[in-house]
């Protein structure tokens, strides 16, 4: 990955004809970074918004499921495209986000959407702590095994702490629709998925900040050279735990949204495939952008429910029905690395170099 | 030991590495005084870059004392040696290589950043304002360094002379009070070398350079005190001039002059 990495840089690069290094300070880039990401943030919701109202009912759920979905594959890029440690436990962190929020609507139901949110934030960065703490040291092979574990084990504590945590049936809530004054004009699902990506779009914004800003560039020379990154005076220990915090955060705050959305946690929701198919994802999307994360997100919700239509109208049985997507995911995948092994991200913005040539910068993160 | 400086800038003393049975370096000493330039020589695997990760803080000696400043290192990890002031380029480079010149001179300016994670999230505060200034830096780094033009490549693009430039240009740009150079003059050609030897006596001006090399005419002509390294000892130590005259080091480089091959061996055993 990371030698292909390279080349498209390369081939970025080499078209620039005068490299002159930037020094604008005026206008757009005066600003600082989080002013930049919240206005690009309340254009994103704007966009949604015009989505939301331009469409039906029913695609309200799908806009709000590739909201959180983006969240959770987002953070996903920090820790694995930001900082090189590939994780197979994200899936994890998303349960226990889900099961912090299904929890605290059951037991606190006075508690206001905003608090609990924070609160099931709070809960994944204790989470995120103690598991990076852990794993800081290990690399590669054995982070991702260690994670694993967690991604296999989690869902069978449902099952162990029954009474609380309600077995595989999970936990069932309800949650608060539109406001009183917005009644008749939005319907529930429109006001969740508005929910959904108002939350997002502000997480997205911090993340962009983030993996712009200073942490990032720490984030990036530990994925290159671990070595080098301490010899620069960049604290490697500290700075891989904090990928991981921000990660589960991530993660977390996506499978409390999905629980809002939804109204149920389930074990069966969180399992080791869901992890994995959120790594695969950010993948297709392009592992080195925030972007990736868009096209990921998706790709992840779409490509599915284009796959069950498909097996109906190919009039398939019932098992073939069910394992479709997964193959139509797998082959889609397949031909996305071998043909832009950036994911689709690189794809594009590729296109875009030969589009532009003149204007092209390479070190957009 | 040295003449010349009484308040020295890194102190080693007693250090001994052992890998398992083998022991690396036995009992080495060094010191640095501000503004010299010591030469670290020896023939292949006598301990020299397992000399450098121990003053660089990458390994941890088994015995022995560093001292900063006349001081223990403020912390045990390397990135606490490197926010001390001491900076290092390596052997194979070690560019950080999917980001650009700049991004990698930005990084190396790393120890100078301060403003913490609030302000980095919400814009008040320092960050942001001193990224620009770390920006500017390492601009100012590359300047110097004659490889403005390349500033938007990614290093594995670049040319080795190049590609070594930077690796200077990132180990640099933090104003470092020690630079440790692994073999800078590999690779390099004639006119490189000439231009690095101007670099290096240009660093003295405002750094100690501790300097790892094989290439004997850069490290006679730059060097204010030459330690010999020989498997993991200490075996000669001095000017130049007196190090060339040592019938030791010439034994250690070309072998023995009574012809026992096996003389070598036996001292690397002990």
């Amino acid at each position: 990955m990371t030698s292909s990495i390279a080349q498209s840089g390369e081939r970025a690069t080499t078209r620039t004809a005068a490299p002159e290094p930037r020094t604008s300070t005026k206008g757009w880039k005066a600003l600082p970074l989080p002013v930049r990401h919240l206005a690009l943030a309340a254009l994103a919701l704007t966009a949604v918004l015009g989505l939301l109202l331009a469409t039906s009912d029913m695609n309200a759920l799908r806009v709000a499921t590739v909201g959180y979905t983006m969240l959770a594959i987002a953070g996903l890029q920090l820790l694995v495209g930001g900082s090189g440690q590939v994780s197979l436990g994200h899936g994890a962190f998303m349960m226990i986000g889900a099961y912090t929020m299904a929890l605290l609507i059951l037991h606190q139901p006075m508690l206001p959407l905003a608090v609990n949110l924070l609160v099931v934030v709070g809960v994944s960065v204790v989470a995120g702590l103690a598991v990076g703490a852990a794993t800081a040291r290990l690399h590669g092979p054995y982070l991702a095994g260690a994670t694993l574990v967690l991604a296999v084990g989690l869902p069978g504590l449902t099952h162990r702490y029954h009474e609380v945590l309600g077995g595989s049936n999970g936990l069932t809530i309800r949650t608060a629709g539109a406001p009183p004054f917005l009644e008749g004009i939005v319907s529930t699902t429109a006001w969740q998925a508005l929910v959904v990506w108002t939350t997002v779009v502000l997480a997205l914004a911090l993340l962009a900040t983030i993996s712009s800003g200073r942490l990032g560039r720490r984030m990036r020379t530990i994925r290159d050279d671990e070595t080098a990154a301490a010899m620069s005076g960049v604290p490697v220990g500290r700075t891989k735990v904090v990928a991981f915090v921000v990660s589960a955060a991530a993660g977390g705050l996506a499978g409390g949204l999905q629980v809002y959305v939804l109204g149920t946690a389930t074990p069966s929701t969180f399992t080791l495939a869901l992890s994995l198919t959120l790594l695969a994802a950010l993948v297709l999307g392009g592992i080195g952008s925030l972007w990736g994360a868009l096209w990921a997100a998706i790709a992840m919700v779409h490509l599915e429910l284009w796959a069950s239509d498909l097996a109906r109208a190919l009039d398939l049985s019932r098992d073939a029905e069910n394992n479709l997507p997964i193959v139509f995911f797998g082959i889609v995948l397949f031909l996305v690395i071998r043909f832009w092994p950036l994911g689709v991200h690189g794809a594009l913005q590729s296109l875009r170099t030969r589009l532009r040539p003149t204007k092209t910068r390479t070190s957009t993160p | 030991m040295t003449a010349t400086v009484t308040d020295d800038l890194l102190k080693a003393e007693g250090v001994t590495v052992r890998f398992g049975g083998l022991t690396a370096l036995d009992d080495v000493g060094l010191r640095v005084g501000p503004g010299s330039v010591v030469g670290l020589i020896g023939p292949n695997g006598a301990g020299k870059t397992t000399l450098f990760n121990v003053l660089s803080g990458v390994l941890r000696p088994t015995q022995g004392t560093i001292t900063w400043k006349g001081a223990p290192p403020p912390g045990r990890r390397t990135h606490h040696m490197a926010r001390a002031g001491i900076a290092r380029t390596f052997q194979g480079l070690n560019l950080f290589p999917t980001m650009t010149v700049l991004d990698n001179v930005v990084a190396g300016a790393d120890r100078l950043a301060v403003g913490g994670p609030f302000s980095l999230l919400t814009g008040f505060g320092r960050h942001h304002r001193d990224e620009r200034e770390l920006q500017g830096r390492a601009l100012a780094a590359l300047e110097r360094f004659d490889i403005t033009e390349y500033a938007h490549r990614l290093p594995g693009t670049l040319p080795y002379g190049v590609q070594k430039q930077v690796a200077l240009a990132r180990a640099c740009v933090a104003d470092p009070e020690l630079l440790l150079l692994d073999e800078p003059a590999g690779g390099l050609s004639g006119k490189q070398l000439d231009r690095l030897a101007d670099q290096i006596r240009d660093f003295r001006e405002s750094m100690a350079v501790v300097l790892v090399e094989h290439h004997m005419d850069l490290v006679m002509r730059v060097c204010d005190h030459i330690v010999v390294l020989d498997f993991g000892r200490v075996i000669s130590t001095g000017t130049p001039e007196e190090v060339q005259a040592d019938p030791v080091v010439t034994q250690a480089y070309l072998g023995t002059s009574t012809g026992d091959p096996h003389d070598n061996e036996r001292k690397g055993e002990r």
